[in-house]
């Protein structure tokens, strides 16, 4: 076993190389959590609901316990490989490590433009959401949205121009308010308190499956929704205190909080939305939590679920600026991207190059596609990222057998989630394929040239043997 | 083996990779977009002339809860026929799996080149 301990709280073995002034180790498992759930916490208040447009509210509910598996897969396999590879890039530095540059290249770029997307995506969601209140107060025509969506993308990006403590403390705030809106909710309209509102056998009456069996494979695609961004946590593992306990932790703790949520949010928006407007998310229902507030009759509960869908786009795009902006900054350190972004700030110690170089991506992307193909290109990156996950592990067990290296954490039953993880990808890319079988092949072109790009032109301005930092021995098998 | 010492980078030749990326990835998205092929996009297959709440095959709770949210049979007509057409070809199925396992091939194919070389600097052999 080697001498290094990854473990240790005096060499944390992230091996920053060459870079004088590393990023700040404040945080701990309820900021993870934080970070985790509340990129994701959004997923229940919009964009879900295209599950149930895709093949009705049953095949949605089959989907999102479906991919809660998937993600709890990735939630046990990226809690070993992260609390061993602490380091910022997440898995695109464990790729890195274990599988090789390029891969490590694609699964960087997996990460932003997963992320990248997902901010988007919740820029537009607030906007819509200041539009609907504006009308509800007395608004007369239709409201710009347009400045909302930029402001709100400038100030977050500016929040973590600032610092990552500030950052993230402001998401574990906001986060658990949102969640606590859900609970609230739930409570309000199943009759538990109060008188309930919910009529789950008349509204499905007719519309059980309307699809059929095809409709539940097709809703499996938005049913990524519900947990998607669940994998950035590892972001933070260069700035936690304690990565082998904190990412584990706050990791399997987020995918529990999760799959409550999400359940929760199908029973609660299906029991009083007709399916046909629930799965329509561009001219049904955007925000579903807040529609079925609508239709509670209480004015708390609107204001709650306005300010709670409010709060958890905030909270996701939040993170969103967080993990892009690291994965990004993690490549232009190693030269897979121009060094210019490698640099970290030398008063808030936060990667301001990269946070400031994506805010117009993300506003290009905010201002100009429908929401359903930000949502599709924001799942078809994170899809291609989990397809990488189990391919990982069984590389990263074959390569440094459980003795051979000291894990913060080591996930049971290996290799069953792995190959559950990619029979359920597999599965997934067909249920993009039905309806979205043109972005699938354009997104994977995409990665196709790139990957080109990056092998025969990009490469050669990266150090050989610099990229691998991990105080490890070498693999088995070279 | 030898260790390999990469050019510099000008600042130029920088920027052009960041921008080859952008406008890779800004096509990637919008291409699709622009060219009408984007999405899945919903068609009313058998329209209701004068639609009532019955003829669009809604009882009388849900026809409440579409009163409630401000909707009429009219108004309502689109969204509730408009259905996602998933009838596809065996051809396209093939493509979309071939492209996928050649993508996956390529990459972890260079990538094992690319890390024996690191390996072996790392290492020393």
């Amino acid at each position: 076993m080697t001498e290094v301990d990854i473990t240790s709280k005096t060499i944390d073995g992230i091996g920053p190389h060459g870079v004088k002034v590393g990023l700040l180790r404040v945080l701990g498992p309820a900021h993870v959590w934080a970070l985790g759930v509340g990129i994701v916490l959004v997923g229940e208040y919009m964009g879900w609901n295209f599950a149930v447009g895709k093949g009705g509210a049953y095949a949605a509910l089959i989907a999102c316990w479906f991919a809660g598996i998937l993600y709890t897969c990735v939630a046990m396999i990226d809690s070993e490989v992260t609390s061993t590879v602490a380091s910022a890039g997440g898995q695109y530095t464990q790729a890195k490590h274990i599988v090789g540059p390029l891969m490590a290249f694609n699964v960087g770029l997996y990460l932003v433009f997963a992320y990248t997307m997902l901010e988007a995506a919740n820029a537009i969601t607030a906007g819509y959401l200041v539009s609907v209140v504006a009308t509800m107060t007395g608004h007369e025509g239709d409201l710009n949205q347009r400045p909302f969506i930029i402001l709100v993308i400038m100030f977050l990006a500016w929040l973590n121009y600032r610092g990552v403590l500030a950052t993230l403390t402001f998401n574990l705030v906001i986060t658990a308010f949102a969640f606590a809106a859900i609970l609230i909710l739930f409570l309000s309209t199943s009759g538990i308190v109060g008188a309930g509102i919910m009529d789950h056998a008349a509204l499905f009456e007719g519309h059980a499956l309307p699809y059929g069996w095809i409709g539940i494979l097709a809703s499996l695609h938005f049913g990524l929704w519900f947990y998607l961004g669940i994998e950035g946590t590892t972001q933070a593992a260069e700035e936690v205190r304690s990565p082998a306990r904190a990412l584990p932790f706050g990791t399997l703790a987020g995918i529990m909080t999760l799959l409550i949520a999400a359940t929760l949010t199908w029973y609660v928006c299906s029991g009083v939305l007709p399916w046909e407007f629930l799965g329509d998310g561009v001219n049904g229902s955007v925000a579903p939590l807040f529609d079925t507030a609508r239709l509670s009759g209480s004015t708390g509960l609107v204001w709650l679920l306005g300010f709670g869908t409010l709060f958890a786009t905030l909270a996701s795009a939040n993170g969103c600026i967080n993990d892009a902006s690291r994965a990004w900054f993690a490549m232009g350190r190693d030269k897979y991207l121009p060094g210019w972004f490698g640099a970290v700030h030398p008063r808030y110690r936060t990667p301001y190059r990269a946070i400031v170089f994506l805010v117009p991506i993300a506003l290009i992307f905010a201002l100009g596609a429908p929401l359903d193909q930000v949502i599709t290109f924001s799942i078809l990156s994170g899809l291609l990222g989990y397809t990488f996950m189990p391919l990982n592990i069984i590389l990263f067990r074959r390569k440094w057998p459980l003795n051979s290296i000291k894990r913060g954490y080591e996930h049971p039953f290996h290799p069953l989630p792995a190959i559950m993880l990619l029979s359920l990808c597999g599965v997934t890319f067909f249920a993009v394929f039905l309806g979205y079988g043109t972005q699938l092949v354009a997104m994977i072109g995409f990665y196709i040239v790139v990957s080109l790009w990056f092998h025969f032109w990009r490469y050669r301005f990266v150090n050989r043997g610099a990229q691998f930092t991990m105080p490890w021995p070498k693999p088995q098998g070279y | 083996m030898a260790h390999y010492q990469p050019p510099a980078q000008g600042k130029a030749s920088q920027l052009i990779d960041v921008v080859v990326l952008v406008v890779l990835t800004v096509g990637a998205l919008f291409v699709p977009i622009w060219l009408g092929l984007a999405g899945a996009a919903k068609s009313v297959t058998a329209p209701v002339a004068n639609p009532t709440w019955e003829s669009l095959n809604q009882n009388a709770a849900q026809a409440a809860r579409y009163e409630a949210l401000g909707f009429t049979p009219e108004s309502a007509h689109d969204l509730i026929l408009s259905r996602f057409d998933y009838s596809f070809s065996i051809g396209a199925l093939l493509t979309m799996i071939v492209v996928i396992v050649l993508y996956y091939f390529l990459i972890l194919r260079f990538s094992e080149v690319e890390y024996r070389e690191v390996i072996s600097e790392k290492f020393g052999e």
